[in-house]
Parts: C-alpha cells; sequence; structure tokens
C-alpha cells in the first residue's frame, strides 16, 4: 500500500426507520485527496459526513479513517465545518472562544496566551482578522463561515470534512476559501472532503469528485466522474446550459 | 438589622441561602441556555412527593425527597430520550403524578400541615442542622462538578460538535439532570416548591442580559443568586414574611434592573 487510506467505506447502508438514505456505499479515498461530494438534496451527503464523524452510525457496514475504527481515531485528526449552523443565536459567545473551543474540546472559559494567539492566526488565515471580538450572535452568514472554518484549522486536522463551506460567502470569499483549502493541504498533506452544489468549484478544484445520490454514482478525477451520464442518474436530468460553462467535453463548443 | 447574625436560625438559614444560591444560579445558567426552565419548575413540584414521603416515612424529609426527585429527574431524561413525546410532556407527566403523589400523602395525616407550608413559601425558621448538612452534601457534588463546566457548555452550544469530539453528552444530560433535581430540592426550605423555579432561573437571566460570553454569564448569575438570596432572607427577617417570596421579588428587581442596563436594548 503505497498511499494511506484517509477513508475507507465497505457496504455502508443507513437508514432512518424504513428510510434509506445510504446504500451499500463503498468508497476509498487515499490520503491527501481534495474531494468534492455532489448530489441532489437529501441524497445523503450531510448523512455521509457524519458517519465519518461518529454521528451517525451505519445500519451496516464498516467505516475505516486512516486504517483504524472510528473510536480509535484521535477527535483532533478531524476538522469539520456543518451544514447549517444550528447556532443557536442566543448562546452568548465570542468568535474567538467558538474557535479556541475547536482546539480545546471543551467550550473555553478563560483564554490561555498561546490559545489566543493560535487562535487569531487562524481567523487570520481565513480573512476574519476583524472578527476576534464580535459576538457569535452578530456575525453575518459568510462571516459565521470563517469562523467556523477558522475552528476547524485551528486543530490541525489531518481530515477536513466541509459541509457547504462556501454557503454565504461572497465571490472573493469562496475564491479566497479554495485558494486557503488548496495551500492547507499542499502543506500538510490533509484530506478534504468538500459537499458542494457547485459542480464548477467541484470541477477546478478538486482532485476528486463523489457523485453521491443515495448510491455512489460515480467517484474519479472530475472529468470522469462529472460527466452528463453520471449527472443525469444523480439528478434525473441535466441541465445544459448549465453544464455547457464548465463540462470538461464541451469547453471548447 | 446586623443582630440577626447572631441567631442560630438565621445563620443557618444564611448560609443555605448562599450554597443554595450559587449553586441553583451555577446550574441555572445551563438550564436556561437549554430552554429547560419548566424542568425546573416541574422539579420543583416533583420535591412535594419527596418531601411528602419523607414527613411519611417519619425521615427527615430532605433525605427522602433528594433521592426521590433525583429519580424523578433521570425518568424524565429517559423519556425525553427514548421517545419522541418532547421534554416539557415528559416533565408534566411526571411532575403531577409526584404532586397527586405528594397530595395523597399530606391529607392522610393533617399534623402536615403546617410543615407543608414552609415547603411551599420556604422559611428562615425552617433550616434545621439536619437541613443544612444535606445543603451542604449537594454543593459538595456540585463542586465537585465545576470541571465538567467547558464539556456541559460545549454541548449546549452545539451538541453534534461535542459529540464529534467524543464528549459523553448523553451521561451528561443525565448528570445534569440529577444534579439540578438536588440542587432544586435543596433549596426549597429558603425559596419554597412555588418558587423554586424562578430561583433556578432569574438570576442566569439577568446575567445573561449583561455578559457577552457563557463564562461570564455564569460568574455573574452565581453573584446575583448569592447577593438575591442574601437580602431576601433579611428582608424576610424584617418584614417576618416567607422567605421565598423576598429571595423572588429582590433576583425580580435586579432582572429588571439588567433589563434597563442590557447593552444591547
Ligand atoms: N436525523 C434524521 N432523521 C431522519 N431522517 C433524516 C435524518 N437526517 C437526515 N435524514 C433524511 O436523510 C436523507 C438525507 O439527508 P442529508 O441531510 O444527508 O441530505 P443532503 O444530501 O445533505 O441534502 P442537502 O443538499 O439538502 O443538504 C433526507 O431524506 C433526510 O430527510
Ligand atoms: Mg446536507
Amino acid at each position: 500500500m503505497a498511499v494511506e487510506e484517509a477513508i475507507r467505506l465497505e457496504d455502508v447502508h443507513v437508514r432512518f426507520g424504513p428510510y434509506p438514505a445510504l446504500e451499500a456505499v463503498n468508497l476509498t479515498v487515499p490520503a491527501g485527496a481534495f474531494v468534492a461530494v455532489i448530489g441532489p438534496n437529501g441524497a445523503g451527503k450531510s448523512t455521509l459526513l457524519k458517519v465519518l464523524l461518529g454521528l451517525i452510525r451505519p445500519t451496516r457496514g464498516r467505516v475505516r479513517l486512516f486504517g483504524r475504527p472510528l473510536e480509535r481515531v484521535p477527535p483532533s485528526w478531524i476538522g469539520y465545518v456543518p451544514q447549517f449552523k444550528t447556532l443557536d443565536r442566543s448562546f452568548p459567545a465570542l468568535a474567538i472562544e467558538l474557535v479556541v473551543s475547536g482546539l480545546r474540546r471543551r467550550w473555553p472559559g478563560r483564554l490561555l496566551p498561546g490559545e489566543r494567539a493560535a487562535a487569531r492566526e487562524a481567523l487570520a488565515r481565513v480573512r476574519g482578522e476583524g472578527l476576534s471580538e464580535k459576538s457569535l450572535a452578530r456575525l453575518s452568514g459568510g462571516e459565521l463561515q470563517r469562523v467556523y472554518l477558522a475552528r476547524a484549522l485551528i486543530r490541525r486536522p489531518r481530515l477536513l470534512l466541509l459541509d457547504e463551506p462556501a454557503t454565504g460567502m461572497d465571490v472573493l470569499g469562496e475564491a479566497d476559501m479554495y485558494r486557503l483549502l488548496e495551500a492547507y493541504r499542499d502543506e500538510t498533506g490533509a484530506t478534504i472532503l468538500m459537499i458542494t452544489h457547485d459542480w464548477e468549484a467541484a470541477y477546478h478544484h478538486a482532485t476528486r469528485v463523489l457523485v453521491l445520490n443515495r448510491r455512489v454514482i460515480g467517484f474519479g478525477p472530475p472529468e470522469r466522474a462529472l460527466t452528463d451520464e453520471c449527472l443525469r442518474r444523480a439528478f434525473g436530468h441535466v441541465g445544459h446550459e448549465h453544464t455547457l460553462a464548465f463540462h470538461p467535453e464541451r469547453r471548447d463548443a | 438589622m446586623l443582630e440577626a447574625l447572631a441567631l442560630p436560625f438565621m445563620q443557618r438559614a444564611l448560609l443555605a441561602g448562599v450554597l443554595v444560591g450559587a449553586m441553583a444560579s451555577y446550574l441555572g445558567v445551563f438550564v436556561v441556555q437549554r430552554r429547560m426552565s419548566f424542568l425546573g419548575s416541574g422539579l420543583g413540584h416533583a420535591a412535594l412527593g419527596g418531601v411528602a414521603l419523607g414527613l411519611f416515612l417519619g425521615y427527615p424529609p430532605l433525605y427522602v425527597a433528594i433521592p426521590f426527585t433525583v429519580a424523578v429527574a433521570l425518568l424524565i431524561a429517559w423519556v425525553r430520550e427514548r421517545t419522541e413525546l418532547g421534554g416539557d410532556t415528559a416533565v408534566g407527566i411526571f411532575f403531577s403524578l409526584s404532586v397527586a403523589i405528594g397530595i395523597v400523602l399530606l391529607s392522610l395525616k393533617t399534623e402536615y400541615a403546617a410543615d407543608a407550608f414552609t415547603y411551599l413559601f420556604g422559611s428562615i425558621l425552617a433550616v434545621g442542622p439536619a437541613d443544612l448538612w444535606a445543603v451542604a452534601g449537594v454543593a459538595l457534588l456540585t463542586l465537585a462538578s465545576v470541571p465538567l463546566w467547558g464539556r456541559w457548555a460545549y454541548a449546549t452550544f452545539d451538541r453534534d460538535l461535542a459529540r464529534a469530539d467524543r464528549l459523553p453528552v448523553l451521561a451528561d444530560d443525565y448528570l445534569l439532570a440529577a444534579l439540578v433535581a438536588a440542587v432544586v430540592v435543596s433549596a426549597v426550605k429558603v425559596v419554597g416548591i412555588l418558587l423554586v423555579a424562578a430561583f433556578l432561573v432569574l438570576p442566569p437571566a439577568s446575567a445573561r442580559l449583561l455578559a457577552r460570553t457563557f463564562a461570564g454569564t455564569t460568574v455573574l448569575a452565581i453573584g446575583l443568586g448569592v447577593a438575591g438570596a442574601v437580602a431576601g432572607l433579611f428582608l424576610a427577617y424584617l418584614f417576618d414574611v416567607p422567605s421565598g417570596a423576598t429571595v423572588i421579588l429582590v433576583e425580580s428587581g435586579l432582572f429588571l434592573a439588567a433589563l434597563l442596563f442590557s447593552p444591547k436594548t
């Protein structure tokens, strides 16, 4: 085994009552890959991430990260940016406290000088240097995304799990974010799994694309996974005016 | 007023007041933020069942009421976790059941009536040495839980983030519920069953209006809880009225002041 496996799913099924959310998912992701996960709403994308986090136990199948069963993976190896900020806006907190919680894995009371410095640096990396002393309740959607990203990065994870991290970010912010993620991956060899609805971003930034709709419809390099055939099977139809913009085979058409 | 400090019953009441004021406000911060205020009210009423059982069996009531109410709290947490009923329904069911048990037991013997009155409204005369020991025991347990503050706060902020970091979120729910129950019961001699829920909720609510962080809210709530209890007990002594009412009046006044001075309004 030349390249380490970051993620290995074998025959993973997840059911919510009678409803299957994931069926027979087999997936192997080599360490250092940048995987974009695409699929329609309700396809089980977030569910897949939660399975990797240990938040949802599969009804069947086996999950391994870095060759280990989940309970033997140190939590600090995984950085997570959740999809819907189920953020309780009434919770009194400063942005810097949320970032430090990523380091401490507890809610911080008094911040240590080292934690404060690390949090400021993480916020600066996501272009959120002005945010540290702001109340979470007062942040805009895009600012909140940055703070959550800083929270995930501060522990320097080997695996980054991002659930639609670009939601709410402006165009420049989005470009910055991809640059940042690519730089982090180059620097640390970390594996990134990012859910997105932006096929274009998936095409340009990911090394692999996973097309998911309850089952794995396609998985491979962007130009092989993002084919009309795969997208049609995942989404039911392909809006051609959308795909033309980025589709590899039609790029020069 | 200072001569009151020389009276043994007043010393006991003040000591108990400081301890339960600090504990109730400390745990109340989690109760308020987790939107479990109704649990506090329910457990206060459940304590009535426990107190009545203690009186009926002839044991010091708190020593029966504390385990009884802790058991009710654990049952509520269990029903909430296992069914789709929701916490408020579980609370409603078990607290009515406990009150019903309490009423039946109390009406079996009429001489309980006077005792029952002090439990309902609180009294500075009511805190006996045995009660003080019970309060001190619960205070030790609460103090022992303080290192868990960061864990509980994290899970209060976002359960999934805490679970993803492998914190024992579910076990902590039970622990918190049990401790809230113990603290609620240990506070009934001072504030009474009827008002104990407000005792749990008012200082954290005031603190929340003034503080910008969860740690700040916690510290401020404890300060307000202690101040409210001490001031309320002195007022109860001065005017010879039930201490539960004076404590809650003081705390309500502090809450109104916090509303006025809140930076967000
Ligand atoms: N805790 C849950 N209980 C019951 N059903 C659930 C639960 N979580 C998800 N589901 C269901 O599982 C399916 C997959 O949900 P999931 O959130 O994984 O979709 P998704 O691909 O992330 O969609 P979106 O693009 O809208 O975020 C949906 O039908 C959803 O209703
Ligand atoms: Mg989703």
